[in-house]
């Protein structure tokens, strides 16, 4: 294909109506938008469909064509939480279309979109309504002009099935009727359009078709690596063994002499803070993918370590362990923790410990690029498009505008993909080699060079009164923080305390809980649920010692310190402000009710009070988390051989309104087995500054036979404002497998993963 | 070194190196992309194909392993989709991200092949060489037996 310029692409509308979300519409300049997509729509992103451009453009998500076709951009990125087969079927009830003659795009980069970050389980929660204003803002103008022709008011029309209704007479005009001459109106302010009430949402909350479902098992699915463009190379990058190492002396004799192997190309060593930057390293260029890992393989390379070359995992443990034994910074205070605990009839102390983790999502980190004419055009499986768009211009030195980055589907993406640096290499070597280059990681590579997710210890006291009432509590927290990725940051950053730290509902009268230093000597990034993860491990362990330490009910005891039915003000939490994952605390309260209920819930489905008849033994935990309430039980036995297993999981969400019923309970599902792949096994270990885990033999998931026979998925039915999906089923899952162990074997684990000291 | 194999029933003249693991020669060569990459050393089973019927990993295989024999990828386990397993795979929408499921389905429908009516324990040991980070294994189970036209209690 001739790829045209963006330039040629660029829609005509100011920045700042972008940075007012979907101010476009406001802003009147709908009509002389075109889509910027150019995105796949079918098998090979290389023949992309023009731009239609007759027919009814309302805003950039949303064209309707004189045939019928209404054409949908997904602009968020699949990467299995399913947001193509939900988002556009929303725009579409809005609407009024059919789905079956509805097309689905995928938005390229692109700022028109507003944010496109596919990151912090934000696709729904954060652009519910803006998306429905998206089809609303459309039907507008078709019903305008439909009424017009029957000279009749707007309110006695209706738009449904793909027309519109004239509700008096029964008149049918067909979108595509009407299509053309709804171009020619101005498209209406936000004022003057309105949503449709709920119930008219005809599949809000239903069980929708898998969009991809039909592609993806006859294989034709288009994932980062599936591209292929004429005369593309392939790359395989010797990257650093240490995040910010570099290369001391190369001799690439013995790659270049490797069959099919074309250049060895050196890319500039990253410095801190790593940002987004590549690593480095010398990426070995070749005619297919094959000869570049056998020619990287021969490469003769010596490295420098750089000041991260001495970190060791396990010694780092014990000065984590050190850092929590003294003060940190109090970003939580009720009442005098230190003095309650001083007259507490009862204290109990525990020490938590957590591991780096890898992402290791199936399609390991790939991107295609093509850098010519002064344009580069970028083809890759990424969470965040403009990031990785602006990103790959810095890099390649083009104004972004020059850049065309096109999203195919992710194998995966759990936070990995939202870190561009793989795609900015695919530039770097198209640049240099002038040809169009895939950058291919191997399973080794995304293991070893990932943005790993934080090592944590903690330090949890409680003090019980002569009652077995919790009166104090005082927690401090120590990780590398997410920070350090950005700048010179030693403590956990005020979004990493707002994930299950300052936000956590405690009905305890003295709290105190520090955030203590400490310097990260990897890439640290952000991972499913994030530190939730860990926190959540913590607390929710420590609540059920708690139960066991005055002999109570671990639910009960988990229901008395979440405290009764309220919402949990910011001065009962001792804080200032907590982050809420970005939204507003007013909308989005810490509310009890909403978590008694999933915890209610859930133990009421795995028959909880009957757990010692049946001889089962239960852990239990609950957790909120991107604005969504959810509670876990896990089964666990022993095997023949004696080793542990998780024969039943019960997971219960109260994500407020649901999209896509269907997709909401898959992502319960697999975060239950994502919760238990990091219980059971997971773990990443540094060595002279390098992973020592390589591939899936060292680096373990749970497979077939180690994910329970059963998952049970309950969704509490709502209509409150939505909350996250893809990552808040996560942080109760190694809890509740941790309290489950507990139940069957008398034995605590304060240390993730269980492997390190229990059979599983 | 020309290697001789049929794949999905097309005969192919390969004029790569022996030693090139089939993965690459269907990816890179003849541009078959349903058969993904997923680890390299067997670990995953994102590559799994069949060589006359039975399921290999094809990124440990070498394509001279092939030679004249009969390959079939994902692209050629039905011409449209139909095949009962991957019929199931949809009813059931098992797939997330959908990376590992033409592995997945490849293994079982090599299972399938030898076993139609399979057990329980029979289904988690054919697949217990394929992984899914998304976690769709209790799908995956319900979708085999399904196709096998089992109950799923």
């Amino acid at each position: 294909m001739s790829a045209p310029t963006m330039q040629d692409l660029r829609i005509r509308l100011s920045r700042r109506s972008v940075l007012e979300g979907l101010g476009l519409v406001a802003a009147g300049l709908g009509l002389e938008v075109v889509l910027p997509s150019r995105a796949y729509a079918g098998p090979m992103p290389t023949s992309l469909p023009e731009v239609p451009t007759e027919g009814l453009r309302a805003n950039v998500f949303v064209h309707v064509a004189p045939d019928g076709l209404v054409t949908i951009v997904c602009h968020r990125s699949e990467m299995g939480q399913g947001v193509r087969s939900s988002l556009p079927v929303l725009i579409a009830d809005e609407l009024g279309a059919d789905m079956a003659h509805v097309k689905v795009v995928q938005g390229d980069g692109d700022e028109a979109y507003g944010d496109q970050n596919t990151d912090g389980s934000s696709s729904v929660r954060k652009i519910f309504d803006d998306l429905r204003y998206a089809g609303a803002t459309a039907r507008t103008m078709l019903v305008a002009v439909a009424a017009k022709r029957w000279k009749v008011s707007p309110a006695e029309c209706e738009a449904r099935d793909h027309a519109v209704f004239h509700k008096g007479t029964q008149r049918v005009l067909k979108f595509g009727e009407l299509a053309t001459d709804a171009a020619k109106l101005k498209v209406p302010e936000k004022q003057a359009v309105t949503l449709r009430p709920r119930s008219e949402l005809k599949h809000l909350g239903k069980e929708l078709p898998l969009l991809d479902g039909p592609d993806i098992v006859t294989g034709r699915a288009v994932f980062g690596a599936d591209v292929k463009l004429p005369g593309m190379l392939t790359a395989v990058i010797a990257r650093p063994p240490v995040a910010g190492g570099k290369v001391a002396r190369y001799d690439a004799t013995k790659a270049l002499a490797v069959p099919g192997v074309r250049k060895v190309v050196e890319l500039p060593a990253a410095t801190k803070p790593f940002l987004f930057q590549p690593l480095g390293g010398l990426a070995v260029v070749a005619d297919n993918t094959w000869a570049a890992m056998r020619g990287r393989a021969v490469l003769d390379v010596t490295w420098e370590g750089g000041d991260n070359a001495t970190y060791d995992s396990e010694a780092y443990r014990e000065q984590l362990l050190a850092v929590i034994s003294k003060p940190g910074n109090v970003v939580r205070n009720v009442g005098d923790a230190e003095a309650a605990l001083a007259k507490a009839a009862t204290r109990v102390q525990a020490t938590y410990n957590t591991p780096h983790l890898a992402h290791a999502p199936m399609e390991p980190p790939t991107a295609v690029a093509r850098v010519e004419h002064g344009t580069c055009e970028v083809w890759a499986p990424t969470q965040d498009p403009q990031t990785a768009r602006s990103e790959v211009a810095k890099a390649v030195g083009l104004d972004p505008s020059k850049v065309m980055l096109h999203v195919t589907l992710l194998g995966g993406g759990f936070g990995r993909k939202s870190k561009p640096d793989y795609v900015v290499e695919a530039a770097l070597v198209a640049k240099a080699v002038g040809a169009p280059v895939r950058v291919q990681w191997t399973r080794e590579d995304d293991v070893r060079h990932d943005y790993y997710h934080s090592t944590s210890a903690q330090r949890l006291e409680a003090g019980l009164d002569a009652s077995g009432k919790v009166v104090a509590w005082h927690q401090r927290i120590a990780f590398p923080p997410i920070g350090s990725t950005f700048a010179d940051a030693t403590f956990a950053g005020a979004g990493e305390m707002g994930q299950g730290i300052v936000d956590l509902p405690l009905a305890i009268p003295a709290i105190r809980m520090e955030n203590c230093e400490a310097r990260a000597h990897t890439r640290i990034g952000w991972l499913r649920s994030v530190a939730n993860i860990y926190h959540a491990f913590a607390v929710q362990s420590f609540i059920d010692e708690l139960a066991h330490a005055k002999g109570a009910d671990p639910r009960d005891t988990l229901l008395e310190v979440m405290g009764p039915s309220r919402i949990v003000t910011l001065k009962e939490l001792g804080v200032a402000k907590v982050p809420n994952y970005g939204q507003s605390l007013d909308e989005h309260p810490v509310d009890t009710t909403r978590l008694r209920r999933v915890i209610e819930r859930v133990t009421g489905l795995a028959r909880w009070d009957e757990r010692k008849q049946q001889g089962r033994a239960l852990g239990l935990a609950a957790h909120r988390s991107f604005l969504t309430y959810v509670a876990v039980v896990v089964s666990v036995v022993k095997d023949a051989n004696d080793h542990i297993r998780v024969d039943e999981a019960w997971i219960v969400a109260d994500a407020g309104t649901i999209v896509n019923m269907e997709r909401v309970r898959a992502q319960m599902e697999g975060a239950v087995v994502f919760g238990l792949s990091l219980g059971l096994y997971g773990a990443i270990t540094m060595k002279d500054g390098a992973t020592v885990e390589s591939n899936f033999r060292d680096y373990r998931l749970a497979r077939i036979a180690e994910t329970p026979k059963k998952i049970h998925v309950d969704i509490i039915p709502s209509d409150g404002r939505p909350g996250g999906i893809g990552e808040p089923g996560v942080p109760p899952v190694a809890p509740a497998l941790a309290n489950a162990v507990f139940a069957l074997t008398g034995t605590r684990v304060r240390e993730l993963p269980l492997v390190k000291s229990v059979k599983v | 070194m020309s290697i001789r194999l049929r794949v999905n029933g097309t005969e192919h003249e390969l004029d790569v190196d022996p030693e090139m693991p089939l993965l690459w020669a269907l990816r890179d060569v003849l541009t078959l992309t349903g058969t993904k990459y997923g680890c390299g050393q067997a670990l995953c089973g994102a590559c799994v194909v069949h060589i006359d019927g039975a399921a290999v990993r094809s990124c440990v295989t070498p394509v001279r392993r092939a030679e004249g024999r009969e390959v079939m990828t994902i692209e050629g386990l039905s011409p449209d989709g139909s095949h009962p397993l991957q019929k199931a795979w949809v009813d059931l929408a098992v797939p997330q991200c959908g990376f590992c499921q033409a592995g997945q389905i490849m293994t079982a429908a090599a299972l399938l092949a030898k076993k139609p009516k399979p057990t329980d324990a029979e289904i988690d040991q054919s697949l217990a060489g394929n992984l899914c980070r998304c976690g769709t294994y209790t799908r995956i189970r319900s979708a085999v037996k399904k196709a096998a036209g089992l109950p799923n209690e």
